[in-house]
């Protein structure tokens, strides 16, 4: 029978609390910087310039039916070619938002497709102009329509975070192997690992359905 | 020396995408087959089946498969057997496919109006007979247009095998770009060939969810 050593996992504990650190830094900077790449790639998408809505769903296309995988390593190793090269935790930043807003955009736009025609209208009988309509009339309902699956994405966002470690970033994925390679207890590192991804996971559905509670408190018109 | 990146180098990068579409299927079928327990036992009567599916969902919904990979992959010494990146990709996408699937499942069941199945037991159908000539062929047709979509998602998933090892379309352009050093292009060539096998699997995806929104609009 195998036996289990959880001692010098513990041992080195912070270094794994330092990458979780790291691991929600990244996620959340990628979070809020998707999101306003999405609400404006959505935007886009309603704009009467052809070239540009065809430029945001080539984007789209693109990043939704490739491996977030091969995306890092193109933004890794493929740009500095073209002169383009980060740092490993910058590359990643830039390849996860670059991830979340494709998504984000598409969730995005089926909220503002659901938004009805008579509600602009409406907004344009009143005198709003037209950023207030888009504020206040198409995003902040449209937001509210597609809250849970825009929150799903970022909480899989976290979890793809993960790959990032591949790039040598210093996320907790990362911070995992470097203990395994240290202790050789490896098992042991990724099951702590994966409790700390899980506790991760967790805390943040809990934020997202306080935020909703917060953000969203007004009653349905019927 | 480095190798000069030709056509020899390309095809090699295209003949990979068979272990990735094996990769695909095999994860797909286990997890169809998983995922059908998951989202029977989830909408089942007994408390016991919901609470260990609900627990197996939320454990493979809110890990990282990179880690469950790992696990699977580590693990399999813990239990005597030698390190395998076959068996341990197949233990891990199949157990990540069975809960997102049962979890897809699950709401595809649940969709399918209570009355039907009230009118089965009225009729006195058994849970299997019930299942089997009223609910599933009812939830199938809502369920295709999103498994089409998790479809999609296992593709790109398995390019995650790489990592623990497995020669499949990523590795092997990590491979072919270690020898010839033209990153851009190789990552290109990779993402362009995942992007044809995933591209008209997300089109057929949309096209049917839009024809099943059509036909259940009133």
């Amino acid at each position: 029978m195998y036996d289990f050593n959880f001692a010098p996992v513990f041992a080195s504990f912070g270094h794994l609390l330092a990458g979780a650190a790291v691991t929600m830094e990244l996620s959340c900077g990628a979070m809020v910087i998707g999101l306003v790449v999405s609400v404006l790639c959505a935007a886009g998408k309603t704009s009467r310039i052809k070239p540009l809505r065809w430029l945001i769903n080539i984007y789209v296309e693109a990043i939704r039916n490739t491996p977030f995988l091969v995306q890092i390593f193109f933004i890794y190793f493929g740009l500095p070619v073209v002169g383009l090269s980060f740092q490993p935790d910058t590359a990643a930043l830039i390849a996860l938002v670059v991830n979340v807003g494709a998504y984000g955009t598409e969730i995005i736009r089926a909220g503002i497709e659901s938004i009805q025609r008579g509600q602009i209208e409406a907004g344009i009988a009143l005198g709003l102009k037209p950023y207030q309509i888009f504020r206040y009339i198409i995003l902040k309902p449209s937001l509210r329509t597609v809250y849970p699956a825009l929150t799903s994405q970022f909480i899989f966002l976290m979890l793809t975070s993960s790959v990032v470690s591949v790039i040598s970033a210093n996320d907790l994925a990362a911070a995992g192997n470097d203990v395994q390679s240290q202790t050789f207890a490896s098992f042991e590192v990724y099951l702590v690992v994966t409790a700390m991804y899980l506790v991760m996971s967790s805390a943040l559905s809990a934020i997202f359905a306080l935020i909703q509670r917060a953000a969203f408190r007004y009653p349905l018109s019927r | 020396m480095i190798r000069q990146f030709g056509w020899n180098e390309f095809e090699i990068i295209v003949f990979a995408i068979r272990w990735t579409l094996a990769l695909s299927a095999i994860a797909f079928v286990g997890g169809g087959i998983g995922g059908l327990i998951v989202a029977l036992l989830r909408t089942s009567d007994s408390r016991i089946g919901r609470g260990v599916m609900i627990a197996f969902i939320r454990v493979f919904q809110g890990t990282p498969l990179l880690m469950q990979l790992f696990l699977a992959y580590f693990g399999m010494t813990i239990f005597g057997y030698n390190i395998n990146p076959w068996i341990a990709a197949t233990i891990a996408l199949t157990a990540h496919a069975s809960a997102y699937l049962g979890e897809i499942w699950r709401g595809c069941i649940e969709a399918v109006p209570p009355g039907q199945n009230e009118a089965a037991t009225a009729l006195g159908l058994r849970y299997m007979n019930r299942m089997r000539y009223v609910i599933l062929p009812q939830a199938a047709r809502i369920a295709v247009a999103p498994t089409v979509g998790f479809l999609v998602q296992l593709i790109k998933e398995t390019s995650l095998t790489s990592i623990i090892g497995f020669v499949e379309l990523t590795r092997e352009g990590q491979i072919i770009n270690n020898a010839t050093f033209r990153p851009f292009l190789v990552f290109s060539i990779v993402a362009a060939l995942y992007f044809i096998m995933c591209w008209p699997l997300s089109l057929l995806a949309r096209r049917m969810e839009r024809k099943f929104a059509r036909a259940t609009t009133r």
